[in-house]
């Protein structure tokens, strides 16, 4: 990866040369510092540099895939497939670009809500278990070994389940525990595939697998890996009916760790999956012939109507916004399950798009949460009079989830019924409508209750929150609107990830070493 | 026929039995401890999955030396490990949830701690009903 950069000087070059290790190595030696830091807002600012820095070095590697294709880094110098390898292309870049931004677009909101939210004592254990789980999840979407992802979604999971049980009351200790069987069932279904996969394929590295996947026939040990692997991380993605931990897990969780989580944790399981899907499977197998598509058309369509009409219930904002966050994984895999480039395409744009609009989201909901101590419907009456600026937002950011032209959620939903016409299922394209007015009524419901009715209670005396949280919010809007309108960068870089996916799937990704 | 097949892929039969018996527990058991006993179990049935069929009858470990030609794969062995303390992890973060979870709710029983949650959903508001103003 030397023919950009070859101006430097030898130690940059050097460090250039391990930027994917560092890409990992950093927070989770970060983690282990922080752990050891008594003070909170020390251990906030060390979790601040590192959420910053991460940005710039996927950048970095995405610009290294789009100037050279695949990188290639063999961890500790044991060459692949042997040893465990760290392969970039442009979708796994995307993905790390997705994580590192939405981190470090948090940590700055982060300092306020955690010193009210968190115990002194426990602020610097938070943000420990933060960095453990940035570390986690930036390592799945970096590695190329299979078990090395399974080490990974471990090392983010576990630290997930201790920031959702420190959350604000004893609820919080029962959704991390839910979520520590469901998610702990999830990483065990994969590892059972994985081990399926080794017996079978006698290799742990992704590229080397799919190549020899392709040699060795369709047997069942392989469909049943196959089936194993989707189970296990449907388990992690929440893809509806396995959702059943999400919605309290992000309820009663720290505001930052919802914030956070919401953003980047069941994107990350998506991309494991699809590279499963594609580049693994997808040169052994046909994609569009076998029956799991329709299974996951089918599971999409019911998370886009039967989540989205879950959320028009809900008494609390965070959690129609969990209900809300279900059904847009909805959308998402139904992208993947077209198996198109414009499907595909509109699934991956919709990744980030939803990570900046659900973050958005909840970092208003959680502002309310601070000046009014719940957010359940009858606290928030009125709140677009004392809160306009939050409230400006969440409209804002709300009307993206709707997907109103000229916002992002408007992208992905057009890729997606573009790919619904393209495929000869155009009746999708309606649902896709449809299930968007349903986010109308729950959008609007806030809406309504915000802006139509008399502030009372604490409501009255609440006001907007400090720059320090307004800003991330207002950066996270405007890249709402932003990308809605010039949706060049986002979605031809999308288009290149699904590019590479499909590219991969012709047996491509093993080919070049 | 059958009982030769049996036979010859017992471990896999054992390692199947292990990982739905483990999961039944999980599903069917309200105790936070018993369920966490199943996760153990569930977990451990895999250890098997990956050890088995690394084994080679008549096998050594694996030593590069003179006189030693067949040997196990360690691979297995080392994947196990790792999978290993992951296991213990996620038993030890179990565990101390239900620890508590006792403190908070003086229960482990799944359905008496639902049966309390929507009593006390008011109550748990009033509580944590933080300051207006952070500073």
């Amino acid at each position: 990866m030397s023919a950009s950069v070859s101006s430097l000087s030898p130690a940059i070059l050097n460090l250039i040369e391990h930027l994917p290790a560092l890409q990992v190595a950093i927070p989770m030696l970060g983690a282990a510092f922080v752990a050891m830091m008594r003070n909170g807002l020390l251990a906030w600012f060390v979790s601040l540099i590192i959420s910053l820095l991460m940005p710039i070095i996927a950048l970095f590697l995405l610009h290294e895939t789009f100037v050279n294709g695949i990188v290639s880094y063999a961890l500790g110098g044991w060459a692949p497939p042997v040893g465990i390898e760290y392969r970039v292309d442009v979708a796994n870049a995307f993905v790390l670009v997705i994580v590192s931004v939405m981190a470090a677009i948090t940590l700055p909101y982060a300092r306020k809500v955690v010193a009210l939210e968190i115990a002194e004592e426990n602020r610097s254990w938070f943000y420990s278990m933060y960095l453990l789980c940035l570390c986690g999840l930036l390592g799945i979407a970096i590695t190329g070994d299979a078990f090395n992802a399974f080490v990974f979604l471990e090392v983010s999971s576990l630290s997930t389940y201790a920031m959702i049980a420190m959350g604000r009351d004893r609820r919080a200790l029962v959704a991390a525990y839910q979520y520590l069987i469901m998610g702990t069932i999830g990483a065990t279904l994969y590892v059972v595939g994985v081990g399926l996969l080794y017996v079978m394929t006698g290799t742990l590295n992704f590229a080397d697998m799919a190549v020899r996947l392709k040699e060795i026939e369709e047997t069942r040990p392989i469909l049943a890996a196959l089936s194993f692997i989707t189970v296990g991380l449907s388990l992690k993605i929440a893809l509806f009916p396995l959702h059943k931990w999400l919605p309290n897990a992000y309820a009663y969780s720290p505001t930052m760790a919802t914030v956070f989580l919401a953003s980047t944790a069941t994107k990350v399981a998506i991309y494991l999956l699809i590279r499963f899907v594609y580049t693994i499977y997808g040169p052994s197998l046909e994609l569009v012939e076998t029956s799991a598509v329709t299974v996951f058309v089918i599971l999409s369509l019911a998370a886009m109507f039967i989540a989205s009409f879950a959320a028009c219930f809900q008494k609390n904002i965070e959690r129609m916004l969990a209900f809300s966050s279900v059904a847009q994984i909805g959308y998402i895999t139904l992208g993947i399950s077209f198996a198109v480039k414009t499907g595909l395409t509109g699934g991956l744009v919709h990744l980030v798009n939803h990570a900046f609009m659900k973050g958005a989201l909840f970092m208003c909901t959680g502002a309310m949460m601070m000046r009014l101590g719940n957010v359940k419907l009858q606290a928030v009456e009125g709140i677009g009079r004392t809160m306009p600026i939050t409230m400006g937002l969440f409209v804002a950011a709300g009307l993206s989830l709707i997907g109103v032209p000229g916002t992002v959620g408007f992208v992905s939903k057009w890729y997606l019924a573009l790919a619904a016409f393209e495929t000869g299922q155009s009746w999708l394209a309606f649902a896709i409508m449809a299930s968007s007015f349903i986010a109308v009524v729950y959008i609007g419901r806030i809406v309504e209750i915000a802006y139509f009715r008399e502030p009372k209670g604490a409501a009255l005396l609440a006001k907007d929150p400090p720059p320090s949280m307004i800003l991330p919010m207002i950066i996270l809007v405007v890249a709402c609107f932003y990308f809605g309108i010039q949706a060049d960068l986002t979605a031809k870089t999308a288009e290149l990830a699904a590019d590479a996916f499909l590219s991969s799937a012709q047996g491509t990704w093993g080919a070049v070493q | 026929m059958i009982f030769e097949e049996f036979i010859n892929y017992y471990n896999y039969f054992i390692t199947l039995f292990l990982m739905s018996s483990g999961l039944y527990i999980v599903v069917a058991r309200g105790n936070m401890v018993k369920k966490l006993v199943g996760l153990g179990l569930f977990q451990t049935s895999v250890y098997l999955l990956y050890l088995s069929p690394g084994k080679i009858l008549g096998g050594t470990p694996p030593i590069l030396a003179e006189g030693y030609e067949v040997y196990s794969n360690p691979l297995p062995h080392v994947l196990i490990l790792t999978a290993i303390v992951v296991g213990v992890a996620t038993l030890g973060l179990g565990l101390a949830l239900v620890v508590r979870i006792h403190e908070a709710y003086g229960t482990i029983e799944e359905d008496e701690i639902f049966s309390k949650g929507d009593d006390l959903q008011e109550e748990d508001n009033k509580n944590s009903t933080l300051p207006g103003d952070a500073k």
